[in-house]
């Protein structure tokens, strides 16, 4: 019985998050277009994420390389390094990693932030200013994940990249221009662009979840930790979903 | 011959005032927990009126049905002669700039300045005062009438308690609202904050022209600034009277505020 009403209330939330969803599209292009505050959400939202994408991404490349070398050491096979790493990286482990990180930061600060506005009545207040909440704290938020995912995505994957350069240096004496030359040479269009056009989803998945848990929270301060934590757990399910569909429609096209 | 002069006199006064905000039957329930079941209320301009009522009584939730931030089960809700409930978001929004409230905790808005907090309802309702490009001097003259000019630049965690009510009612009053509605405006509040709380409504009231509507359980914000008063008892009007009138009664439920 209890299973029941957890899966029913589990479908409920879908759906209320996909209406969401379609409110912010139906908001998007409604004045006023709030662009200080998207620019000041893409500062919070990119600018604060470099550290922890940076540091990632670097220990990423390093512990790839690191744990592989030996296997392809083993085969005659170290000159396929920068080509295996680069391929892996950026199809597919950057994007992730990169966006689970995200979604730990970006998500749950923002449903604390909103969640916390919510209990103390701020959008409350906003709202009988006669001002569009919505419009002001979400929308921005949504769009600004969303612009801002893939920029950290690709600068990631680029600190991955020399990390594991790094690792080749010292273990290989590989330069630094014929491991990058083995790099552009061995990814392709097909490799390259569906990476980046799904971070554009995780972007938005994250900014989508953290809104939506943050906007609806109640039960007091409680409800801002919930609001906080499911979103990060929620945001970071829908992202292996989003990663999966991503997966299934470049094999369809690109022929991996 | 006296009694008759001054019922008189009371009722034209009411009649030649107008109607700023009325409900009619109001319901609203959660679940099976009926807590507004038929609630009725007049305000005329330039009134206080005070709602009191006991905690869960649905005071709360009647200010808030009253500004659209909840949506009633039935009943009609005017403010000065709209029907709320069934205006568009535009014309709602516009409404709601001839309305102030203060809520009980404040509201700031934590991550902006006083300034910030103040400017943030002319963002969108400019238009009102003409054709002005910058807003500071509104914001000082909001600030001044409560006696906080010199906080513009303090961010809301910097100010007690007391001043963020304060600054909140400053908020209130920037876009020059004709009715204001205070929601607990001295809860969590020392006594002698309070009372420079409930003299700082009455100097508003005077300043402003306004008309209040003040929910509260505290007799003596009651006592002071109420002009009529409401008591709020499951769901209803239970009684309506001025505070002597409501303090004199011999009913046990009525007595039960006052003691």
């Amino acid at each position: 019985m209890l299973k029941l009403i957890q899966i029913k209330s589990f479908f409920i939330e879908i759906g209320e998050l996909t209406y969401f969803g379609k409110r912010f599209f139906k908001e998007l292009f409604n004045k006023p277009l709030e662009l200080k505050e998207l620019l000041r959400q893409c500062y919070n939202i990119g600018n604060k994420s470099l550290l922890l994408v940076g540091v990632t991404g670097f220990i990423i490349g390093l512990v790839i390389t690191l744990q592989t070398r030996p296997t392809l050491e083993e085969f005659g096979a170290e000159s396929w390094m920068p080509s295996m790493v680069s391929i892996s990286i950026v199809r597919e482990i950057g994007p992730v990693i990169i966006a689970l990180t995200c979604a730990g930061r970006i998500a749950s600060g923002i449903g604390a932030e909103l969640g916390s506005m919510r209990v103390t009545e701020q959008i409350d207040a906003m709202e009988v200013s006669g001002t569009n909440p919505f419009k002001y704290l979400v929308v921005t938020r949504i769009l600004a994940a969303t612009l801002m995912l893939p920029i950290l995505v690709i600068l990631g994957d680029a600190i991955a990249l020399y990390g594991s350069y790094i690792i080749e240096n010292i273990k290989g004496e590989v330069s630094f221009q014929l491991y990058f030359n083995k790099v552009f040479n061995a990814l392709e269009f097909g490799d390259i662009i569906p990476a980046t056009i799904k971070t554009y989803f995780f972007g938005f998945a994250i900014g989508l979840v953290g809104c939506f848990k943050g906007y609806y929270c109640d039960k007091g301060t409680v409800g801002v930790g919930l609001a906080a934590n499911s979103a990060v757990v929620f945001s970071s399910m829908l992202l292996f979903i989003i990663d999966f569909i991503a997966v299934f429609v470049t094999d369809i096209f690109f022929e991996i | 011959m006296n009694l008759n002069q001054n019922i008189l006199e009371k009722t034209e006064k009411v009649a030649s005032k107008k109607l700023m905000l009325e409900i009619k039957d109001l319901k609203k329930s959660f679940g099976n927990n009926y807590v507004l079941n038929g609630f009725n209320l007049e305000l005329y301009e330039g009134e206080n009126l005070v709602i009191m009522g006991k905690s869960g009584s649905g005071k709360s939730v009647m200010i808030k049905c009253l500004v659209g931030l909840m949506e009633p089960d039935s009943g009609s809700i005017k403010v000065m002669g709209k029907d709320i409930t069934i205006l568009n978001r535009m014309d709602l929004d516009e409404l709601r700039t001839e309305i102030g409230f203060l809520f009980q905790g404040s509201a700031l808005y934590d991550s902006m300045t006083v300034k910030e907090n103040l400017e943030f309802p002319l963002r969108r309702h400019k238009h009102k005062f003409g054709h002005i490009t910058d807003t500071t001097q509104l914001v000082i003259e909001a600030l001044q009438s409560v006696g906080l000019a010199d906080t513009i630049d303090l961010m809301p965690a910097e100010l007690s308690g007391g001043m963020q009510r304060r600054v909140a009612l400053a908020r209130t009053l920037i876009l020059k609202p004709r009715i204001i509605l205070y929601d607990e405006p001295t809860s969590g509040l020392d006594p002698i904050t309070a009372k420079e709380i409930i003299e700082l409504m009455r100097h508003i009231q005077g300043q402003y022209k306004t008309s209040s509507l003040i929910i509260t359980h505290d007799v003596d914000c009651a006592r002071v600034v109420s002009e009529r008063m409401i008591l709020l008892i499951d769901g209803v009007n239970y009684a309506e009277g001025t505070f002597a009138e409501l303090k004199a009664s011999k009913d046990e439920k009525i007595k039960a505020f006052f003691k």
